[in-house]
């Protein structure tokens, strides 16, 4: 197989992809924290709509993006949306930022790069 | 949580709470993998890629339209996940549907299992439970 370089365009997709993700599983945990089971409550569940709706929109960028170039480069991109997560999680709901969380997405993202190493 | 509620039974209630919201999420990356594996295949066969036909082949192609209902499916159980889990914690667990997407390319489509994929999967593994083990 011919070694597929991976366009500057496919990069800069995933890595809107994956912000936009982040942004999309923000909504959700803040829509999750006022979750009732009725209709009503989840029709006027604003939070969850925005949640579900960045979510789709970060996979049309993903479908995109992936279409052309190395998974290597492109899904160590995406998991960039973890960190994005856990600055997030500091600013909207209080939640620890520590060195342990920072460690283990790092080991994430490092793995991430090596599962697709090999795969051109 | 007020700080009167504080109690030693209110902590263990609430990793008990995360406990479960790690098991929920645990199979939504389960759930997760296989609708890769769906989009992966719908994916590669839109002749003209561009963002009409990728959000146009979501309803018209059935690998991507499993695909997606799948990821409906393990959305729920993430924001039922978040209800009671930290986003810090929950989230980065998502990572392990990397290393179930990888499992199933290797046992469904014969894709290699080389030195690089075994260290990644035992990277993100280890790094799940390094995020998922982290204090509250």
């Amino acid at each position: 197989m011919t070694p597929v370089v991976t366009p500057f365009s496919s990069m800069a997709l995933v890595f809107t992809g994956a912000f936009i993700g982040s942004i999309g599983a923000a909504f959700l945990k803040a829509g999750a924290g006022r979750l009732k089971m009725t209709v009503s409550a989840l029709a006027t569940n604003w939070r969850l709509a925005v949640g579900v709706f960045a979510y789709c929109l970060s996979s049309v960028f993903f479908v995109y993006g992936n279409t052309r170039g190395e998974l290597s480069v492109l899904y160590p991109i995406v998991s960039l949306g973890y960190i994005w997560t856990l600055v997030w999680s500091r600013i909207f709901f209080s939640e620890p930022f520590t060195r342990t969380k920072f460690f283990g997405v790092s080991l994430i993202l490092v793995g991430v790069f090596f599962l697709n190493a090999s795969s051109r | 949580m007020s700080a009167a509620t504080l109690t030693t039974p209110a902590i263990a209630d609430s990793a008990a709470k995360q406990r479960r919201s790690l098991l929920l999420v645990f199979c939504c990356t389960l759930l997760g993998a296989a609708a890769q594996v769906f989009i992966k295949t719908g994916a590669t066969h839109i002749a003209h890629p561009s963002l009409l036909t990728a959000a146009l082949g979501m309803v018209t192609n059935p690998s991507l339209f499993a695909g997606y209902s799948l990821y409906g499916v393990s959305t729920v159980l993430l924001v039922i996940a978040l209800k009671d889990g930290e986003l810090s914690i929950t989230y980065p667990v998502i990572a392990l549907t990397y290393v179930w997407v990888a499992m199933l390319s290797y046992f469904l489509m014969h894709e290699s299992m080389g030195l690089y994929k075994i260290i990644g999967i035992a990277l993100i593994v280890t790094g799940v439970a390094v995020v998922g083990k982290s204090k509250r």
